[in-house]
């Protein structure tokens, strides 16, 4: 079981979270030509520390930013989406 | 080395059995090779195999990093069907059924292949559409698949919750007669030998730490056991397939997943199919030895651990009990989890890279086992004839960015949702 450190509402368990997926990625700007194929379909995929998004669903519904190790399933540091990076 | 057949085990029992002799050789890598396969699973040994056996190209070294049926070959829930909708995919694993159907004769080694039909339930009337529209699909190309009512799902899968109190009541189901599991492990090992008796050099306790690429086009990989020059190098280790494309400086549209597995206490024979849950993710068959062999949805998040969390077992395990009631007084003997290449679309990559000479076989989400002999048959050609084969065409790794994808399920592009 992974406990998740809302920023907003505290420890809570995962169960209460929806995995959103890379929390790294940048959207191209709009109008831009390039950069939607990588954003859309091209992941790092890293064996080790990956910043990720998860939405709290049964709390708060706010997009929650987790440093976790996928190797370890260790929580490194949780908080607001751009506060958290590698 | 013998054939294995009724006479060599005659011939063994009246000499004391002493006629076992190791199943494939222990070879040292050799300083090159006409084409090196990474990964020795299912699918790179096939892979091996089809090269020696159907493209004359018998030079080849497979590389494992580990042993011969301790990934994820050796680590899935056996279940083998062709039973897809879209084109691109129908004609492929079709393909690997009819490989299937003869394997055990053309390897020389029972792979305990076992056409004990799919039977995928249906609970609700819409559903029932959706896999009559499958069914036909099926049928069209050819391949077997009977939509049965609940009173004929009755008589297949009795174990089921028919009352008026089920969770979910079963409206009927699509069958796949023709599909069923096989031993793992064997397939492996079948693979594994066949291949060895063609000249192939199956290398174990071998990991390749970097991939050579000179000009655009691969030389040769580094391992743990020295460096090797090749001309041609397929990927096929499920799991870790971004982790050895990065070696070749390639970002791939796949992120590693993980699924678990359960096996319960051995019991008498008890169910004679397979049979998956239509209202949640659960699929359960029973082994030889006994076991019920079950499984669900993937844990959701990105892993390499190859262990599960428990909040998925026990919501496998609460589908499994609200399809089957009679389950609740079973023990879970085992559970384990493995690293799966989720794709963007679902669909596995089988084909060439933007790299001269490197090809890749992988992004297999958890489909990987059934597709293992058409697999290595696709491959082996993609990878003689440096072009993909009209079966394998569909699965090319630009399909992505050309729009062309094959999202079986209509999910799109978030791989912990096929």
């Amino acid at each position: 079981m992974l406990r998740i450190e809302c920023p907003w509402c505290g420890p809570r368990d995962m169960v209460e979270f929806t995995y959103v997926g890379d929390g790294t990625l940048q959207r191209p700007a709009i109008g831009a030509e390039a950069g939607h194929f990588d954003y859309v379909y091209l992941r790092d995929n890293p064996k080790g520390v990956h910043v990720e998004l998860w939405r709290h669903g049964a709390g708060c519904r706010q997009h929650v930013a987790v440093k976790r190790d996928t190797l370890s399933h260790d929580i490194l540091q949780c908080g607001k989406p751009g506060e958290v990076t590698k | 080395m013998n054939d294995y057949s009724v006479w060599s085990v005659l011939r063994g029992g009246l000499t004391g059995q002493r006629h076992w002799k190791p199943a494939w050789r222990d070879p040292d890598p050799q300083p090159s090779y006409d084409a090196i396969i990474v990964g020795g699973g299912g699918h790179g040994l096939a892979t091996a195999f089809y090269l020696a056996k159907l493209h004359g190209v018998k030079n080849v070294a497979v590389l494992e990093k580990g042993w011969i049926g301790g990934g994820n070959t050796g680590r899935n829930t056996t279940i083998v069907r062709s039973n897809y909708m879209l084109e691109g995919n129908a004609h492929f694993y079709e393909k690997s059924l009819q490989l299937w159907e003869q394997l055990s004769h053309e390897l020389n080694y029972n792979v305990m292949f076992s056409q004990r039909g799919v039977l995928n339930l249906a609970h609700s009337d819409a559903q029932m559409d959706a896999y009559a529209r499958r069914g036909n699909a099926m049928r069209l190309n050819g391949i077997d698949a009977d939509l049965l009512t609940a009173e004929q799902v009755r008589e297949i899968a009795p174990m089921c919750d028919f009352s008026d109190k089920a969770r979910f009541p079963i409206h009927g189901g699509l069958f796949q007669p023709r599909g069923g599991t096989a031993r793992h492990d064997a397939v492996a090992w079948g693979f594994a030998r066949a291949a060895d008796r063609l000249g192939v050099d199956v290398i174990q306790n071998c990991e390749v730490t970097g991939i050579d690429v000179e000009q655009g086009r691969v030389t040769g990989v580094q391992t743990t056991r020295g460096a090797i020059k090749t001309k041609k190098i397929g990927l096929a280790v499920a799991g870790h397939t971004t982790q050895l494309a990065e070696m070749a400086g390639l970002r791939l549209p796949i992120e590693s997943h993980l699924l678990q597995a359960m096996v319960s206490e051995p019991l008498k024979p008890w169910i004679d199919t397979v049979v998956t849950f239509g209202a949640g993710h659960f699929y359960i068959s029973q082994s030889d030895k006994g076991g019920l062999v079950f499984g669900g949805d993937l844990d959701g998040y990105n892993s390499f651990a190859q262990r599960g969390n428990l909040p998925m077992l026990e919501h496998v395990i609460q589908c499994g009990v609200a399809l089957m009631p009679s389950l609740k007084r079973l023990r879970l003997l085992r559970h384990w989890g493995g690293v799966m290449d989720m794709t963007m679309d679902g669909s596995p990559i089988i084909g060439k890279t933007p790299i001269e000479g490197l090809y890749l076989n992988g992004g297999w989400c958890y489909g990987g086992f059934k597709a293992t002999p058409g697999s290595g048959w696709v491959f082996a050609h993609t990878i003689a004839q440096d072009r993909p084969h009209a079966l394998n065409e569909a699965l090319s790794l630009s399909r992505f960015e050309t729009g062309a994808v094959l999202d079986e399920r209509g999910a799109g592009p978030t791989p912990g949702w096929h």
